[in-house]
C-alpha cells in the first residue's frame, strides 16, 4: 500500500494542474481515489463570500476520477475523459479543504464509468458530485 | 424639442469595458488560469491563453480535463452575468456597475463537459450562447475550440440558479 502511495504521489507530480492546484492523495486501490485540496484564496470564484469556484472542484474531481480508473484491477495504460456531468449541491465552506472520493466501478472493453463525491469538512452533506465516462486503453491482448 | 445627441464611441466603449473588467478583476480563480475576455458589442469570447500549469496529461501533452470544465464554466457564468449587467448599463440604471456593490453572480446548478478531442498545448478559446434566462433559472451552452473555429475540442451545458434582485423575496 506504501509503495502505491509512492507511485500515486509521482502521479500527481507528474500533472501539472494536479500538482498547481496542490492537490494530494489521501488513498488509492481497486478502482477508488481520494485526494484533497487545499483552500486556497487564488481560487476563490466568489470574492462576496470567498467561496472556491466550482471550476476548481471539477478540476478535483476530474482527476480523482482520472486516478480511480488508472488504479483498476483491469490495470489501464491510459485514460481521458469523455463526459463529465457536475452537479453542485453547496457552496463549499470558506477555509476548509476539499477532499474527492472517486469509484470507478464498472469498466468495459473501451470505457470507464466513474462516481466521485466532493466534501469538505461536513462529511454528511457532499459539496458536489459527478459523473463520468472516460477512455480506456490497455495493454494488447488483455480485456475480457 | 431637442434631439438628444449620442454619446461619443469612446465613452460607451470605456464604460463597457471598464464594467467587464470590473465583472472579471473581482473573481480570483479567473486571473488564476488567465482567462481573458475579447468584446465586441455586447458578444464576449473567453481566452484560454496556454501555460504549463494548465497541462494534466503532460505525455501528450494535453490540457487537464479540470481545467477545461472550468474554463467552460466560467465563460458561460460570465455570459451571464454580463448579459445581466449590459441590460442595466444600457438601461441607465448603473453607470458604472464595478464600482458598486460586489456583482452577485450566478450559481452552478449543474454542469455537463463533453470532451471531444484532447485540449492541445496552446490557447482556445470559448463562446457561451444563453439558450434560456429565466427569472431563476437559466440554461446556457458553451463551445470551445483552439486553431479552428468549426474543429470544437469541448463543449458543454449547464444549469444556473441566478441571483435574485436586491429586494426581492428570499428564494
Amino acid at each position: 500500500m506504501t509503495d502505491l502511495i509512492r507511485i500515486a504521489r509521482q502521479f500527481i507530480e507528474a500533472i501539472p494542474h494536479a500538482r498547481a492546484l496542490g492537490m494530494q492523495f489521501e488513498s488509492l486501490g481497486d478502482g477508488k481515489a481520494a485526494i484533497s485540496m487545499p483552500y486556497d484564496p487564488r481560487f476563490v470564484g466568489d470574492p462576496a463570500t470567498g467561496v472556491i469556484h466550482g471550476g476548481a472542484v471539477s478540476a478535483l474531481m476530474d482527476t480523482a476520477s482520472g486516478a480511480a480508473v488508472m488504479c483498476h484491477p483491469t490495470a489501464p495504460t491510459s485514460t481521458a475523459t469523455l463526459d463529465l456531468r457536475i452537479d453542485y449541491f453547496r457552496a463549499a465552506t470558506p477555509g476548509q479543504a476539499i477532499l474527492a472520493r472517486a469509484d470507478c466501478y464498472h469498466v468495459t472493453r473501451s470505457v470507464a464509468f466513474v462516481r466521485v463525491t466532493a466534501t469538505d469538512g461536513d462529511e454528511s452533506r457532499p459539496v458536489a458530485a459527478a459523473t463520468g465516462a472516460f477512455t480506456l486503453d490497455r495493454h494488447k491482448g488483455t480485456g475480457p | 424639442m431637442t434631439i438628444k445627441r449620442p454619446e461619443p464611441v469612446q465613452v460607451i466603449k470605456q464604460r463597457r469595458d471598464a464594467a467587464l473588467s470590473g465583472l472579471l478583476s473581482g473573481v480570483p480563480y479567473i486571473g488564476y488560469l488567465g482567462i481573458t475576455f475579447d468584446r465586441r458589442g455586447d458578444e464576449l469570447t473567453a481566452i484560454l491563453p496556454f501555460d504549463e500549469k494548465l497541462i494534466g496529461n503532460p505525455s501528450i501533452p494535453a490540457l487537464h480535463g479540470g481545467v477545461t470544465a472550468a474554463f467552460l464554466e466560467v465563460a458561460a457564468i460570465i455570459e451571464l452575468a454580463w448579459g445581466t449587467l449590459w441590460e442595466a448599463m444600457e438601461s441607465g440604471q448603473t453607470d458604472t456597475p464595478a464600482a458598486n456593490a460586489p456583482i452577485r453572480l450566478p450559481k452552478t446548478i449543474d454542469f455537463t463537459v463533453d470532451y471531444l478531442r484532447a485540449g492541445l498545448p496552446r490557447d482556445a478559446y470559448a463562446r457561451a450562447r444563453i439558450n434560456r434566462s429565466g427569472r431563476r433559472y437559466a440554461s446556457v451552452h458553451v463551445e470551445a475550440w483552439q486553431d479552428n473555429r468549426a474543429r470544437l475540442f469541448a463543449q458543454g451545458t449547464g444549469h444556473f440558479l441566478m441571483p435574485q434582485p436586491p429586494g426581492s423575496p428570499a428564494e
